[in-house]
């Protein structure tokens, strides 16, 4: 049987190779929107480009020492010979707070995108689509004063509720018992964050799946569970890590819920209940305010080290995305 | 009334729906919601004696004694269901999780942003009056005029290269296309506050003065992917019969793309505008390195400093008063409410177009 088809396959001609002679017009045509087209590559380029030069001071005077050392001091001098810059700190607490938010948003999205798509009245449906449209479409700066006058003294609440009960496990030790604006509770507020996207997405994965092989699976006696067990997760797996790889590109450069919610403090901190943490972008907003010359190139040196790091994961998830669609036509 | 029903019913029957075997029935759901009903009230009780405080408290102990219910009631009937009917449990729980902080951010925007709003709100600006002053003074004109304009320097600039970007990668379909459509794809995902420092250190350093003309660049940067993947998106909606068509009438391919596709999805483009703007008018980080705070209108975007809606709102949560706080909910009300009429139409232009 298989190879009867495979025999047919091999048996058909091959296309004929159409050659194009084009137009002046069209020439002209093709040129202009090929140049519009290569501006986002030239633009990324340039964003590159210039961070690199206008901080290439920095990374002249500190080398790799800009990534591992912790300290952020401008210096009394004023031509900043004292100046001590380093984002180890800052990187790791950006890391901490985009995994915290992965690590909760993900559950959560992946549980919402199923009730929606399988569980839900029909009535409902549209309206939990419309929230989560809403929700994604919110203002970081909406979330922001969200989380600062209602959400971070709940936060803070079930900081110090895991402590009590967990504080044993040197993640959720704490020795100061402060525990408003920590890492936590910034992780938290970038959860919510990016669980409407990283529902979306998924949402959007799950519903693609052919409802033959739901069908199916309902044919062989399987419950709801088990089609999705079986059928539904395997088949979205790969958007769904797309989509939450995308969330943890947007939790890793968000700037300014992080700035209201989180307490910077230069030095490494893994334990995420305790009011001290890192974010690359905030310490931008934070210091670019009072910046001395020298520490301005500094804040750029720091914002070329985000873009690179977040323009990796960015393209990682793009490459999982684009490689997971033509799985889903 | 009659005429509605009238219509709900022809439209099932000219629609039929796909079966769905897993419907619940009035007899299947009774003992879900009996058991559901129990659990919430043991689960109730016994935050009352152990001090689980709160509504948190509540939702940490509910969930496993409805799991535990859950597998007393469906025991009887086998493995598979007692899984299935737990899952649905953790499903419906983690989905409330979920929508709740939603719910509270939406409810917190409409109640505390009307508690906020007067006349003037819209009328003045913040020139003679402090964050901390009472609410019928000063107002948010400047704040609005400043997004307005900014927002229009981003769509003047990004909404040609978008569609360029777009008909490229759709109808050119050239040498680079998969690299652009990597390219656009990873570029959405730049930081907001990269977009900022990239133009702080070219326009803003250049000419050695913050602007409402640089604020407009830096929100370009990250219009761009929005409006060039929508736009590519509802170009991919074209039938290929009406470039086949138009090609074997002997148009070459500018003409067939200038004059005959792209004029179909005239409402797209206009959809692709939209959602691009909605993605860029509450961005705050990149405008705090460009066009930084203003207190005063001014419709001028070479000019100095120029306020917006987001720069607005952080500015009063630095200052952290209750007045300012509420000024904050009620900026955060005109923008948000802004963003859903933008997005209310563009789901009206979109849907004109689509079906």
């Amino acid at each position: 049987m298989s190879n009867t088809l495979l025999d047919e396959q091999t048996a058909l001609p091959e296309p004929r190779v159409i050659t194009v002679l084009r137009s002046r017009g069209d020439r002209v045509f093709r040129g202009i929107v090929t140049a519009g087209a290569l501006s986002s590559l030239i633009l990324l380029g340039l964003i590159g480009l210039f961070l690199v030069l206008r901080s290439a001071e920095i990374f002249g005077d500190f080398g790799f020492g800009f990534l591992t050392n912790s300290d952020w001091n401008p210096g009394s001098v004023g031509d900043g010979s004292d100046a001590q810059f380093g984002v180890f700190a800052m990187l790791l607490g950006t890391i901490v707070c985009a995994l915290i938010a992965v690590v909760v948003a993900l559950p959560l999205a992946v549980g919402l995108a199923l009730y929606i798509e399988f569980y839900s009245p029909r009535r409902f449906k549209s309206t939990a689509v419309m929230m989560i449209d809403i929700a994604a479409a919110v203002p970081s700066v909406i979330y922001g004063l969200w989380a600062v006058s209602i959400f971070t003294d709940r936060g803070e609440s079930w900081g110090q509720l895991i402590n009590r009960f967990l504080g044993w496990f040197p993640l959720f030790h704490s020795d100061n018992q402060q525990f408003d604006r920590s890492p936590f509770v910034a992780g938290l507020v970038l959860a919510i964050m990016i669980t409407p996207i990283v529902t979306s997405v998924s949402r959007e994965v799950f519903s693609r799946t052919p409802p033959d092989l739901v069908g199916a699976a309902y044919g062989l006696g399987g419950s709801r569970w088990g089609a999705i067990r079986n059928v539904v997760l395997p088949y979205g797996s790969s958007g769904v890590v797309g989509g939450t790889m995308l969330g943890l590109g947007r939790a890793l450069g968000e700037t300014v819920a992080v700035y209201l919610v989180l307490n910077l403090v230069y030095r490494p901190n893994l334990q995420i209940l305790e009011s001290e943490g890192g974010n690359v972008a905030s310490l931008i907003a934070t210091k670019f305010g009072e910046a001395t010359n020298y520490e301005l190139k500094a804040l750029l040196a720091a914002g070329f080290v985000l873009f690179v790091f977040t323009m990796v994961v960015n393209m990682v998830a793009t490459f999982i995305v684009q490689k997971a669609s033509p799985l889903k036509s | 009334m009659t005429s509605t029903i009238d219509s709900t019913i022809s439209e099932e029957s000219t629609m039929p729906e796909p079966q769905r075997p897993w419907r619940a029935t009035r007899d299947s759901l009774r003992p879900v919601i009996a058991s559901n009903l129990v659990a919430a009230l043991a689960a109730f009780a016994l935050n009352l004696v152990t001090g689980l405080a709160g509504f948190d408290g509540w939702l940490l102990t509910f969930v496993p004694i409805a799991m535990v219910m859950t597998y007393i009631t469906r025991r009887r009937q086998g493995t598979v269901i007692v899984a299935d009917a737990m899952v649905t449990t953790l499903v419906t729980t983690i989905a409330a999780v979920a929508l709740f902080p939603v719910m509270s951010l939406l409810w917190a925007v409409a109640t505390k942003g009307l508690d906020a709003f007067y006349v003037g709100f819209f009328t003045n600006d913040m020139r003679f009056a402090s964050p901390d002053d009472e609410l019928n003074m000063g107002g948010a004109a400047h704040a609005l005029i400043g997004t307005l304009v900014m927002v229009l320097i981003a769509t003047v600039i990004t909404l040609p290269l978008g569609i360029l970007t777009a008909v490229y990668i759709t109808e050119v379909r050239g040498r680079f296309t998969p690299m652009v459509r990597f390219i656009v794809q990873s570029m959405s995902g730049i930081p907001s506050i990269v977009a900022g420092l990239f133009i702080y250190s070219t326009v803003v350093m250049g000419f050695e003065s913050f602007s409402g003309f640089a604020g407009g660049l830096a929100l370009a940067i990250l219009m761009l992917p929005t409006v060039a993947r929508t736009a590519e998106e509802v170009l991919k909606l074209v039938p290929d019969e009406i470039r086949s068509a138009s090609y074997a009438l002997g148009a070459p391919q500018w003409r067939t793309s200038l004059f005959v596709v792209l004029p179909t999805v005239r409402s797209g483009m206009v959809t692709a505008g939209i959602l691009g703007i909605a993605r860029v008018a509450g961005e705050t980080a990149p405008l705090l390195l460009t066009a930084s705070y203003f207190t005063a209108t001014s419709f001028s975007p070479v000019d100095g400093p120029m306020a917006s809606l987001p720069m607005y709102i952080f500015g009063l949560l630095q200052s952290g008063t209750e007045y300012s706080f509420a000024r904050a909910w009620a900026a955060s009300l005109l923008l948000l409410g802004t963003l859903l009429i933008l997005f209310t139409i563009a789901r009206l232009v979109s849907g004109k177009d689509k079906r």
